[in-house]
C-alpha cells in the first residue's frame, strides 16, 4: 500500500474492557468459556447480532442465545493505516449463521484479505475485562 | 400535512474562519447567529424557534439559549443526527412553522476541532452507554476505516474504482478555487488524489473532508415574515429523513439511508431528481458522495462510479453541478459536521449570490442532502429540497 504505517510502530492497539450490562452479562460469562453467542428467535427464526433480550426484527421475547460455531466470510473490510499503533484491519464477516458482525481480522497477512476469505473466530484478552471476540483468516 | 411552501430560508451565514483561535466555540454560535440574523434582516428577538444539535454547549438546545439571551423562544429542537442535523433541522422548522409553533426560526452550528479536542461527537458520553458499544467499540472503529468498508464493499459488487471516487475531490478542488475562504484552494488532479497517502483502504488522504474549525447558521421563517424581507426568498418545498443501522446483523454497505429520506422529499415536493439544477451532497468522504448520488435517484444503483467521472460534478461542466463552495472536501467542515454549509451554499446557488465562476445558470431548484454519523453503521439521513420564488 504505502508509506503511511508501514514503519514500526508499538505493536498492539489496546483493548479495553466492554461495559457489560444486565442485559449483556451472560454473552460476556460465555466469552470467558470461549464461546460466541448469537441471538436466535424462536418466534420468526431469525438470527441476530449483538444479542439481545428481545428479536429486533419481531420484537418477540422468545429468544435463544446459541453458540456461534466461529466460522465466517468476509463481507467487507479495510486497513487502517492512520493510526499510531501501526495499521489494523476493521471488517463486517458473516458468520455461518447468517449475521454480520463487525470486528477486526487480526494475526494474517493484510495481502491476503479479500471480500468472501473463510475466517475464524479468535478470542484476545482485554485489559482486565471479559476476553473479546475477534477473527483471522483461515 | 406537507410542509411544502410552508417556510422560506431567509438567513444563512457561513463563518469565514477556518482556525478560531481566540474564539470559543459558544461565541462561534453567536457569530454566526448574527450574521444569518443580520443576513436575513432580523434581529435576536424576532427568533422564537431555537433548532441545534450535539455541537451546542451544554444542556440541550437550554444553554445556548440562555447565553444568546433568546428570550421569546416558543419552540425548542435539538435532534441530533450528527452532521446532517441542520439539513434535518430545517425541516423540523417548517413543520414548527406550518404547525404555528414558531415564525422565526435559528439553527446554528459551531465547533474548534481543528484548534482544540473535541467537536463532533455527542456530549456526556452517549457513545460509550449505547447498546452497540461493547460489541464495536473494541474495534477501532473510525469515521475513516467505517466509511471506507462502505467503499471497498461498492467496489466489489459493482466495479466502482478510486479513480473514479477521486473525480469527486477534483469536482471540489475545481469550485474551492474560486472561494477565498477554502481551507484547500488548490485544484487537483486524479493523479494526485490517488498519490496522497493511504489513510483507509481504499480512501486516500484526498478521498476525506478537511477539519477546520468555524460554523453557520441558517434563519427559517414564516411565509409572512419573508413576504416583508428584502432577500430572495428560498422556498421549502420538501424535506425527508431517516435512520439506517445495522439491523441486528442484517448489513448492507451498498447503501444509505438516502433511499429513504431522498424519495420521501422529492414526492412532497412533487420533482425529480431530473428537474435538479444544483446539488449540495454531503461530503465527508469521496464515497459518501458516490452512494448518495445513487441513493437520491441521480443514477441508478451501481452506477455512481460512472456518474460522477469526468467532471460531471462540476460546475459549467458536468450535468449535476455539486458542492459549489468547495464542500467539505476543500472549502470547511465546521466542528466535523458539513451539514449546515450544505443548506447554505444551496441558498446561496439559488439565490444567485454563489461566486461566478460557479454559479448555476437559472439555479430555481436545489436539493441539499446529509448524512450524519456513520455510514458503516448507523447514520440519520436528511434530505431538503428548495425553489427560488
Amino acid at each position: 500500500m504505502s508509506e503511511q504505517g508501514e514503519k514500526k510502530a508499538p505493536a498492539v492497539r489496546r483493548i479495553f474492557p466492554p461495559a457489560v450490562n444486565e442485559e449483556t452479562e451472560k454473552f460476556w460469562k460465555a466469552a470467558e468459556a470461549g464461546k460466541l453467542l448469537y441471538g436466535y428467535c424462536l418466534a420468526c427464526n431469525e438470527p441476530h447480532y449483538f444479542p439481545r433480550s428481545f428479536c429486533p426484527f419481531c420484537f418477540s421475547e422468545r429468544v435463544e442465545w446459541r453458540e456461534a460455531s466461529g466460522t465466517a466470510t468476509v463481507y467487507s473490510y479495510s486497513i487502517m493505516y492512520r493510526s499510531p499503533t501501526g495499521p489494523y484491519t476493521i471488517a463486517y464477516v458473516e458468520l455461518a449463521e447468517g449475521p454480520r458482525v463487525l470486528t477486526n481480522l487480526v494475526d494474517c497477512d493484510f495481502k491476503k484479505i479479500a471480500i468472501d476469505a473463510p475466517a475464524k473466530l479468535v478470542w484476545k484478552p482485554s485489559e482486565g475485562g471479559a476476553p473479546v471476540p475477534f477473527f483471522t483468516l483461515g | 400535512m406537507s410542509i411544502k411552501g410552508k417556510a422560506y430560508v431567509m438567513g444563512a451565514f457561513e463563518h469565514p474562519t477556518r482556525e478560531a483561535i481566540g474564539i470559543s466555540t459558544p461565541q462561534l454560535h453567536m457569530q454566526c447567529t448574527r450574521g444569518a440574523l443580520e443576513d436575513a434582516g432580523l434581529t435576536k428577538d424576532d427568533i422564537d424557534g431555537y433548532f441545534c444539535a450535539g455541537d451546542a454547549p451544554g444542556f440541550g438546545a437550554m444553554s445556548m439559549a440562555d447565553y444568546l439571551g433568546l428570550r421569546k423562544l416558543r419552540h425548542m429542537d435539538s435532534t441530533e443526527t450528527g452532521g446532517s442535523s441542520y439539513i434535518l433541522h430545517v425541516g423540523h422548522a417548517a413543520e414548527a412553522i406550518a404547525a404555528g409553533k414558531c415564525s422565526v426560526a435559528l439553527v446554528t452550528l459551531a465547533g474548534k476541532p481543528r484548534t482544540s479536542q473535541g467537536g463532533g461527537g455527542p456530549r456526556g458520553g452517549g457513545f460509550a452507554a449505547a447498546p452497540e458499544a461493547a460489541f464495536e467499540m473494541p474495534y477501532g472503529g473510525t469515521t475513516h476505516n467505517q466509511y471506507a468498508m462502505c467503499a471497498t464493499r461498492h467496489m466489489h459488487e459493482f466495479g466502482t474504482t478510486s479513480e473514479q471516487l477521486a473525480w469527486i475531490k477534483v469536482a471540489a478542488s475545481h469550485h474551492a478555487q474560486w472561494n477565498p475562504h477554502a481551507f484547500l484552494k488548490e485544484v487537483v488532479t486524479v493523479e494526485e488524489v490517488l498519490a496522497s497517502p493511504m489513510i483507509a483502504t481504499p480512501l486516500h488522504r484526498m478521498d476525506c473532508c478537511v477539519v477546520t474549525d468555524g460554523g453557520g447558521a441558517l434563519i427559517v421563517t414564516s411565509p409572512e415574515v419573508a413576504k416583508r424581507l428584502k432577500r430572495p426568498k428560498v422556498k421549502v418545498i420538501g424535506a425527508g429523513e431517516a435512520p439506517k443501522g445495522t439491523y441486528g446483523g442484517k448489513v448492507d454497505l451498498t447503501y444509505s439511508g438516502a433511499a429513504w429520506s431522498g424519495p420521501k422529499a422529492f414526492a412532497e415536493a412533487g420533482v425529480t431528481p431530473k428537474d435538479i439544477k444544483y446539488a449540495s451532497i454531503y461530503d465527508s468522504f469521496t464515497i459518501t458522495v458516490l452512494m448518495q448520488i445513487e441513493d437520491l435517484g441521480f443514477c441508478a444503483k451501481g452506477q455512481g462510479g460512472k456518474f460522477v467521472s469526468d467532471g460531471n460534478l462540476i460546475s459549467g461542466v458536468g450535468k449535476l453541478p455539486f458542492n459549489t463552495d468547495g464542500g467539505g472536501l476543500c472549502n470547511n467542515h465546521p466542528t466535523n459536521r458539513g451539514g449546515i454549509t450544505k443548506v447554505i451554499e444551496a441558498v446561496r446557488q439559488l439565490r444567485g449570490e454563489a461566486h461566478p465562476k460557479v454559479q448555476v445558470a437559472n439555479c430555481d431548484l436545489a436539493i441539499a442532502h446529509g448524512t450524519g454519523g456513520s455510514l458503516g453503521t448507523r447514520h440519520g439521513a436528511a434530505t431538503l429540497i428548495m425553489e427560488r420564488e
